[in-house]
């Protein structure tokens, strides 16, 4: 059997040992602006008409607004408008891919000129407003009914803010001991820090005073009938699982790890978040691309990304891609996994080569190969998390998995319960769970009103 | 939280913002969808005498990369017929009976003026403009600027208007005079209820170096059009404060000129306008600017506390005084912050071939960030003007506040410079390089 050597070359980053070396390993891509780059960057705005910015934002902030409301310095007011249409606006001007939706469509582009960085504009007036612990909104006087509101998600944390602006009491239900779900526990570090996502959501907090209970999962039957009783309807923010299995041999070997367990160990411990030296990462979508340089950036010194089909075929955006190849991640395309190999600890895996023929990916007989290497990161997509669904009295589940709801509303079919988020969705965006977390709102709004 | 309705001269309106006359108030279609965006008020695209426009009609100063940083415009009064606006007008009024609609009006002989006035109010108007502006095609009938420019045409035109009117009448005034209180004194003493300034000044908005015509080209010739636009806002301010200041006018003011956002309707209240216009920004970027501007000034408003435009109107005016009345003894010099500077060095060449030679280069010339020789610094703020950092030049105080003299007391006191070498004059302390220096500096 064929064996490919990767060179092991001098990594480019030093492991991290230090909590300043780990800051510069990953330093912020998009950095916060300064009033004088947020003017001159806000005076290239056209303030379009009917903005293809707005419709590809999947909150519709009315971008041409709060960018010439930057320009005009009335910043409080720019952030106001963020808000009205995104409770994690600040959050999401940093970790949005603003590549492939509000930047992507500027009409500068149509022209070779460079977008506005609608992303950091949106981040440096939410940050102003946060950091002046600006209220910009009253929360109406407290209603009788209560909601109960299952994960702090951003889902959750959307649908709990704009449940308070209409008065009603939120009581969020959190499995773990931080809020934000997979923005803190998921999202890379070079994208935004830990400290900005807390706070944001003690802003958000302080603001709209919902309450939530950490350390508290809801998990069976009991569970969710003392909500059903307590409450008069129950929001489903739980997002998605740990990560799928690949059902193939070795993977219960030590140093082979999901990769959304890799990232939440990293964005919790950091210093202390072992990686191999030689690291390969199974997978082709955005997680992948994030685990990858994520394993880069904490010093190893080789890292292979492998994915089954062809570079086209590949799901992660192409500046995802790009941001792992810089940092020396070497990717190798057409290459399913059949093993992980190793004795007890991870010491390679076993590949076969694949082809797409009439649309579909085929193993290519006789043409397996092995890389060496010391860990295997699984970024093979998340579970859903059916099992606990399914406690819920006539929830209904698409084939996919995922709840099924009304568009308009977030209905499920069960009137009382609403979902929103990658529960809902099946895995998109921060700035997704947050536009529909607050569409939710909506419809238990209406919902209460017509009991 | 703010409350931004208004009562200008007996109009009542939901908020201060009006569509100026002109195109974008052109039709009921218009006026009904920019009312629906927010716009509090409108004032009909002027109504008088049958007209024919020409085409081409427009031309811009683009600043940079900034377009129509100034514009222009060569056309005349509405030129659809008297009937359909009228109809127009009474059906925007049925379905927003709250807002403020306004006939701007531009006839000639009394029993014109008479009829026609009789004519929108029947229509349903909340109030009358009178276009004494426009500055071409109209003043050569003998209407528009013509009788603007003629305070005692202005008073007997005006007091005809006030003898069929049974609402609220405001004249518009052109800038193209040199005393703007004059017609503004005519127009109160014509019995007007408001004045609304400035219309557009006379002007020529550039020339096309090829075909040796000015902008905009009608064919192979052109003419002067009227200015508006950003551009002309300081200008429209001045008239403003010095019609607000006059004792002869106090009348209520309907401030126009280059308003496109928040920060100019803020500045044009304080200096004395209690309802604002707009024409050119709408035609820029449409009737959507308002999402900008009502929610800029409301965040003011709340920021300063202010609950209504009442309160604020004219707050400027008590400080803005004549020159010989500033304190001389008042001074600031300029500050660079090491640390935002990024070593541009404008202001420096601005200082030293345009001002006073105050700011000096290091003489490590790795070391691009200039000093201000305060010794020589007069505190004129031209380089915290041209300076593209923001916050990074700024003008700091160096008297202690203690003393205040101006040139009038100083000239009641009789202490005043009377020869250029006086030791009282003011540039006589003041440090200039000897002329040849200027050759030592050659590059
Ligand atoms: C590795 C990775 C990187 C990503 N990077 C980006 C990015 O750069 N930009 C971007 O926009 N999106 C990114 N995403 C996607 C984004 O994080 C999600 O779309 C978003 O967080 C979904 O929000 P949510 O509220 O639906 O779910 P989650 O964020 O998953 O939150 C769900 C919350 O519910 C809690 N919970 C679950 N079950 C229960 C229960 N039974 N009882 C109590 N609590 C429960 C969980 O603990 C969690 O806090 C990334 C995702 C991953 C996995
Ligand atoms: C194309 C154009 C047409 C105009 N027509 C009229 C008009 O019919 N009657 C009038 O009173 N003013 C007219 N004006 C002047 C405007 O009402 C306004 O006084 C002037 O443009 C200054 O405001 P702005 O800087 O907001 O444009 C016109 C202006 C423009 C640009
Ligand atoms: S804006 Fe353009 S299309 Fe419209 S009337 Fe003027 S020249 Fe014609």
């Amino acid at each position: 059997m064929e064996k490919i050597n990767f060179l092991l070359s001098m990594a480019e980053f030093n492991i991290p040992k230090t909590e300043e070396g780990f800051c510069r390993n990953f330093g912020q891509i998009k950095p916060l602006m300064n009033t004088t780059e947020a003017f001159y960057e806000s005076s290239r705005c056209l303030f379009c008409y009917d903005a293809p910015c707005v419709k590809a934002c999947p909150a519709s902030i009315d971008i041409p607004l709060f960018i010439r409301q930057i320009h005009t310095n009335n910043i409080f007011g720019a952030a106001k408008t963020i808000y009205e249409s995104n409770y994690l606006g600040n959050a999401c001007g940093k970790v949005c891919p603003t590549e492939v939706l509000c930047e992507g469509v500027c009409v500068f582009k149509k022209q070779k000129i460079k977008s506005l960085e609608i992303g950091r504009l949106q981040t440096f007036a939410t940050t102003t407003a946060i950091v002046h612990n600006k209220k910009l909104f009253a929360v109406s006087e407290n209603k009788r009914a209560k909601v109960a509101v299952i994960g702090a998600g951003p889902a959750g944390i959307a649908c709990a803010c704009e449940l308070r602006l209409h008065g009603y009491l939120v009581d969020i239900y959190e499995e773990k001991a931080q809020p934000s779900g997979l923005l803190i526990h998921g999202v890379a570090p070079y994208k935004i820090e830990n400290l900005e996502i807390t706070t944001e959501i003690n802003y958000l907090q302080s603001i709209f005073g919902f309450t939530v209970h950490y350390n508290w999962p809801i998990k069976t039957k009991t569970d969710l009938q003392k909500l059903e009783k307590t409450y008069s309807a129950i929001f489903l923010g739980i997002g998605l699982g740990n990560t799928r299995s690949l059902n193939i041999r070795g993977e219960d070997l030590k140093n082979c790890i999901g990769a959304t367990e890799f990232i939440e160990h990293l964005k919790l411990n950091r210093l202390t978040t072992g990686v191999g030296k030689k690291v390969v990462v199974l997978g082709g979508g955005n997680t992948a691309m994030d685990a990858a340089s994520d394993a880069a950036r904490m010093g190893a010194e080789a890292v292979i990304l492998a994915y089954r089909g062809n570079k086209a075929e590949m799901k992660a955006y192409h500046f995802e891609y790009e941001l792992a190849k810089n940092v020396g991640v070497k990717a190798i395309f057409n290459a399913i996994p059949l093993a992980i190999t190793g004795n007890g600890q991870v010491s390679g895996v076993k590949f076969q080569k694949t082809q797409t023929q009439n649309g579909k990916l085929q193993p290519v007989a006789g043409s397996e190969f092995s890389i060496d290497c010391d860990m295997v990161i699984k970024a093979t997509g998340q579970k859903k998390q059916s099992d606990f669904l399914k406690l819920i009295d006539n929830l209904k589940l698409d084939d996919l998995g995922r709840i099924v709801t009304q568009a308009e509303n977030g209905q499920t079919t069960n009137p009382k319960y609403f979902a929103g988020g990658d529960a809902r969705n099946g895995g998109t965006e921060v700035v997704n769970a947050a536009a529909e977390g607050k569409l939710a709102a909506k419809g238990i709004v209406d919902f209460l009103k017509e009991m | 939280m703010a409350d931004l309705s208004i009562n200008f001269a007996g109009i009542k309106a939901p908020n201060p913002f009006w569509l100026a006359s002109g195109p974008p108030t052109n039709s009921g279609y218009q006026v009904m969808k920019a009312f629906d965006a927010g716009w509090g008020g409108a004032i009909w695209k002027t109504m008088g005498i049958p007209i024919i426009n020409v085409s081409s009609r427009y031309g811009a100063v683009n600043y940079r990369d900034t377009r129509m940083a100034g514009f222009s415009n060569i056309e005349l009064i509405s030129d659809r017929p008297l009937k359909d606006n009228l109809n127009e007008f009474e059906e925007v009024k049925k379905h927003f009976p709250n807002h403020a609609l306004i006939a701007s009006l531009m006839v000639q002989s009394r029993k014109e003026w008479h009829q026609i006035v009789t004519d929108v109010q029947n229509a349903g108007a909340d109030g009358l403009e009178l276009n004494f502006g426009c500055p071409h095609g109209m003043c050569e009938r003998g209407m528009g600027s013509a009788v603007g420019q003629e305070p005692e045409v202005l008073q007997t035109v005006t007091s005809w208007v006030m003898e069929a009117a049974k609402i609220p009448v405001i004249v518009k005034l052109t800038p193209n005079i040199s005393d703007i209180t004059e017609p503004a004194q005519a127009a109160r003493r014509g019995g007007a209820n408001a004045i609304s300034l400035i219309n557009t000044i006379q002007s020529l908005i550039g020339v096309d170096i090829d075909h040796f015509v000015t902008f905009p080209v009608v064919g192979t010739q052109s003419t002067h059009g009227g200015y508006c636009g950003p551009a002309v806002k300081p200008i429209a301010l001045n008239m403003v404060k010095n019609c607000a200041k006059h004792p002869g006018v106090q009348l209520p003011i309907s401030g126009i000129g280059g308003i496109e956002n928040w920060r100019d309707a803020v500045e044009f209240i304080l200096v004395g306008a209690s309802s604002l216009q707009v024409c050119t920004s709408v035609m820029h970027y449409g009737f959507g600017i308002i999402r900008e501007l009502k929610s800029g000034l409301e965040c003011y408003m709340d920021e300063k506390g202010f609950k209504t435009i009442d309160e604020m109107v004219g707050k400027a005016l008590p400080n803005i005084t004549a020159w010989e009345h500033l304190n001389l003894e008042y001074k600031i010099v300029a500050s660079i912050s090491d640390e935002k500077c990024i070593g541009c060095q404008l202001c420096y060449i601005a200082c030293e071939d345009g001002a006073h030679q105050a700011i000096e280069l290091s003489a490590d010339i790795q070391n691009r960030t200039p000093k201000i020789n305060e010794g020589n610094c007069v505190g004129c703020n031209l380089c915290s003007l041209v300076c593209p950092v923001e916050g990074c030049i700024t003008m700091i105080r160096k008297d202690d506040g203690s003393k205040t003299v101006t040139w009038h007391e100083r000239t009641e006191a009789q202490n005043i410079p009377t020869t250029f070498d006086d030791t009282l004059a003011g540039g006589l302390a003041h440090h200039v390089p000897h002329p040849t220096e200027a050759l030592k500096r050659r590059k």
